[in-house]
């Protein structure tokens, strides 16, 4: 592997030749005019030269395009700034091991779906046995006990089911994201956690795909994990979670 | 012409432990009623509108009365008893009215005897069969409407989706669909609207990735697509969600407007929304007996557990539930053409030979079900965001159905799993589907497997495995079988899961005219 260059353009076939694909369409019927909108378009998008390849109508009122061009802009790999996983991927093997050792017990995780999101694809992929990309689900691995409380639950049962199962950690799901219902929900459920358990809180997690995992902060969630996490990620998270919380700042 | 040699000893051996295993589910479905089944029967008996006083917002007023009924003197009896009794003796001259009284406190429900018993069965019984005559006659209509207009030209039928949670836009995205080719229009569901215990009223612009399901919003859905239908010469179907906790209801709903087909599985709510088991029963039989009379073609769900557990280890599943859910159509009245079964193209593309097992998957539901109208639904699991992938797995998918005669197609999206799909992506999803089957709509005629091939034999592998499990779910009991997480990998004891508060055993005089007029066939 090369050294990462510091700036970068989209490449095609050649180096620096920065050429990307978009398709959108246009509220525009099918026509010159059509075209020519379409290229002003992806002009104020950065593409210069902007090529038409395809373009046709969908009913009267609208119109489909692909468009190929060399967009102007210039990434500086310094401006990246993006959440690295900060620990190691551990095998289940190794992620009962720790637990063991840390905590003498098994590590009680509640999943659920909260708010009116019926969408329980995500949590079982993370929680199920079954589990999701190859990977064995959380329920799987001998240190963790999982309780899983399924769809549209609301976040004062949550709390309370947290408290009774004595849960290390919380893992909440969000799929449905229209009116920011993810972020509105999430939230709402970290306050409830802080205000009735404090400091003794248990760690919270949120997932879905449409989280950016540098979220966290502003939901009031120790982690975020968006699309495509598996199984093993979240595991070896809860691993790495426990043992900061039991040897800080070693 | 069949082509996996299937022994007729062993699909028979199917059908009837597939039988035996329902037998029971059938007797606990008779011998219970429910809060959403009785507000049905209400519905029938012309009972529309809401509460709008209510602090907790608009109350159906089905809901307030079959809930001071239940509170005042149970629901064993069945609620007609009492609220025709209570219509006379209050001498009031519309069930709005008393429910409208009843809000306000000043009926008391008892359970009517004797004369006043048989006097209020016989009005209830008139008003239920009025109900049930618009279902009649929707049914009349329809048939009239595609006598004139026409069925689509060719199977399978194209079937799309419209959600965005506003009925208004959802007319305008249908009507495009249907001018672009879609013989079918599907309307989902507002998130959460399976777990509501009441329908909401009117028309609604606020659902959450889907619209909810209403009696106005299907009255807007079913007109508008009368006007395209005409419009594109061909009778355009409309579809909705017989399914979750007001399954009964909405299924009325669904009859009284005119629908087309309805999601109707036996088993979804159980596993998929931990709706509790018995009430599922009930309220399923109920609903199937409606969309029976209705006229109304079920899709079943079975699409649903190849999204949880591993499509090709859970491929016998499947045909075990196309099986449970047939018997318990059979059951409910509805013939093999109402047979929408539900099947799923959602092998991981990764498996070496997957479009072969899909192949065999899908033909062994055709030849079990030769003259259901089979429902092929894309893949969605393995989908990733790559949208060019999708796009040749979804030609894939399309090729599947044609190549195995399924009846009716659901479109797939290459954008399923990113976002609510664009105008664009449904627009080259039927480019999709179109090129295939100018393509290879004939292939059917030119394909047999090879006899002793991969496909004829994986068929028979999954049929057996399929009888092996019904034997299992026979001496264990279905209620058993899914409390232990037979179906989906979901775990849902009998006891347990929502609605279950709004199961009750019918005592010896319960007595309902709705379930006595489908039962007769009677429209008096």
């Amino acid at each position: 592997m090369t050294a990462e260059p510091r700036h970068v353009r989209p490449y095609g076939d050649t180096s620096g030749d920065g050429m990307v694909q978009t398709s959108f369409t246009l509220p525009v019927p099918h026509g010159p005019r059509a075209e020519g909108a379409a290229l002003l378009l992806a002009a104020k998008m950065g593409m210069d030269p902007a090529m038409v390849v395809h373009s046709h109508a969908i009913g009267p009122d609208f119109t489909f395009f692909v468009v190929y061009g060399s967009v102007t802009h210039i990434v500086d790999m310094a401006d990246v700034h993006v959440v690295e996983r900060e620990y190691p991927l551990l095998p289940p093997g190794e992620v009962n091991t720790a637990v063991k050792r840390l905590l003498r017990r098994k590590l009680v995780v509640v999943g659920a779906c909260i708010g009116t999101d019926a969408h329980t694809v995500g949590i079982d992929a993370i929680l199920n046995i079954k589990g999701f990309a190859g990977e064995k689900g959380l329920e799987y691995y001998r240190e963790l006990r999982v309780v899983n409380l399924g769809a549209q639950v609301t976040v004062p049962e949550l709390v309370k089911r947290a408290r009774t199962e004595k849960a290390d950690a919380v893992l909440v799901s969000q799929v449905v994201t229209q009116r920011d219902a993810h972020i509105l929900n999430t939230r709402e459920m970290s306050a409830a956690f802080r205000e009735a358990m404090g400091a003794r809180r248990p760690l919270l997690i949120a997932g879905g795909p449409r989280f950016d995992p540098r979220m966290a902060g502003d939901l009031g969630v120790d982690r975020v994990f968006g699309r495509g996490t598996t199984p093993g990620e979240v595991a070896s998270y809860l691993a790495h979670a426990i043992t900061v919380r039991k040897e800080p700042a070693a | 012409m069949p082509l996996l040699d299937l022994d007729p000893a062993v699909v028979a051996t199917a059908r009837r432990l597939a039988a035996a295993a329902a037998a029971p589910v059938v007797e606990i479905a008779r011998s219970h009623t429910t809060t959403s089944l009785e507000r049905a029967t209400l519905r029938l008996a012309g009972i529309t509108g809401a509460d709008s006083t209510h602090r907790a917002g608009d109350v159906p007023w089905v809901n307030r009365v079959v809930d001071t009924v239940a509170e005042q003197c149970g629901l064993e009896h069945g609620v007609c008893g009492p609220v025709f009794h209570a219509l006379r003796e209050h001498d009031l001259t519309s069930l709005t009215e008393l429910a409208e009284a009843t809000a306000a406190g000043q009926v008391r429900y008892r359970v009517p005897t004797g004369a006043d018993g048989t006097r209020a069965y016989k009005a209830a019984r008139a008003a239920v069969a009025k109900g049930l005559r618009t279902v009649d006659r929707n049914r009349a209509q329809r048939d009239k409407l595609v006598a004139r207009l026409g069925d689509p030209p060719r199977r399978p039928w194209i079937y799309l989706i419209v959600a965005t949670g506003d009925i208004d836009e959802d007319v305008v995205q249908a009507a495009n669909a249907a001018r672009a080719g879609a013989d079918i229009i599907a309307v989902i569901r507002s998130t959460g609207q399976s777990l509501l215990d009441y329908v909401p009223e009117g028309a609604t612009h606020h659902g959450f990735a889907g619209t909810y399901a209403t009696q106005e919003n299907f009255r807007i859905m079913r007109a508008a697509m009368d006007e395209v239908s005409r419009e594109v010469g061909r009778y355009v179907r409309v579809t909705n969600y017989a399914s979750g906790l007001c399954m009964p209801e909405i299924a009325v709903l669904a009859g009284l407007q005119r629908l087309d087909m309805m999601l109707n599985d036996s088993m979804y709510g159980i596993l998929f929304r931990d709706i509790n088991p018995i009430r599922t029963f009930v309220d399923q039989r109920f609903s199937r007996q409606v969309h029976a009379r209705a006229g109304i073609i079920i899709n079943t769900g079975e699409d649903n557990y190849l999204t949880t557990a591993d499509a090709v280890d859970a491929a016998h599943t499947v045909t075990v539930s196309q099986l449970l859910n047939e018997h318990f159509a059979h059951e409910a009245g509805l013939p093999d053409a109402l047979l929408g079964l539900g099947h799923a193209f959602e092998i991981d593309p990764r498996v070496p030979d997957s479009f072969r097992l899909e192949l065999a998957h899908a033909l062994l539901a055709r030849e079990l079900f030769p003259d259901a109208p089979l429902k092929w639904m894309p893949p969605t699991k393995h989908m990733t965001g790559d949208v060019f992938n999708g796009y040749l797995l979804d030609g894939f998918f399309n090729l599947a159905g044609v190549l195995t005669g399924q009846s009716i197609l659901l479109v797939g999206m290459m954008t399923e799993a990113v976002v609510t799909p664009f105008l664009s992506d449904r627009d080259l999803a039927l480019a999709n589907v179109r090129y295939v089957l100018a393509a290879a709509g004939g292939l059917a005629e030119d394909f047999r497997p090879a006899p002793d091939g991969l496909i004829v034999k994986r068929a028979h592998q999954v049929l057996g495995e399929a009888v092996d499990l019904l034997g299992r779910i026979v001496d264990d009991g279905l209620l058993a079988a899914i409390a232990d997480g037979t179906f989906g990998l979901m775990k849902r004891p009998p006891d347990r899961g929502k609605g279950a508060d709004g199961v009750v055993a019918k005592a010896d005089d319960y007595r309902n005219p709705a379930i006595d007029l489908l039962d007769e066939g009677a429209g008096r």
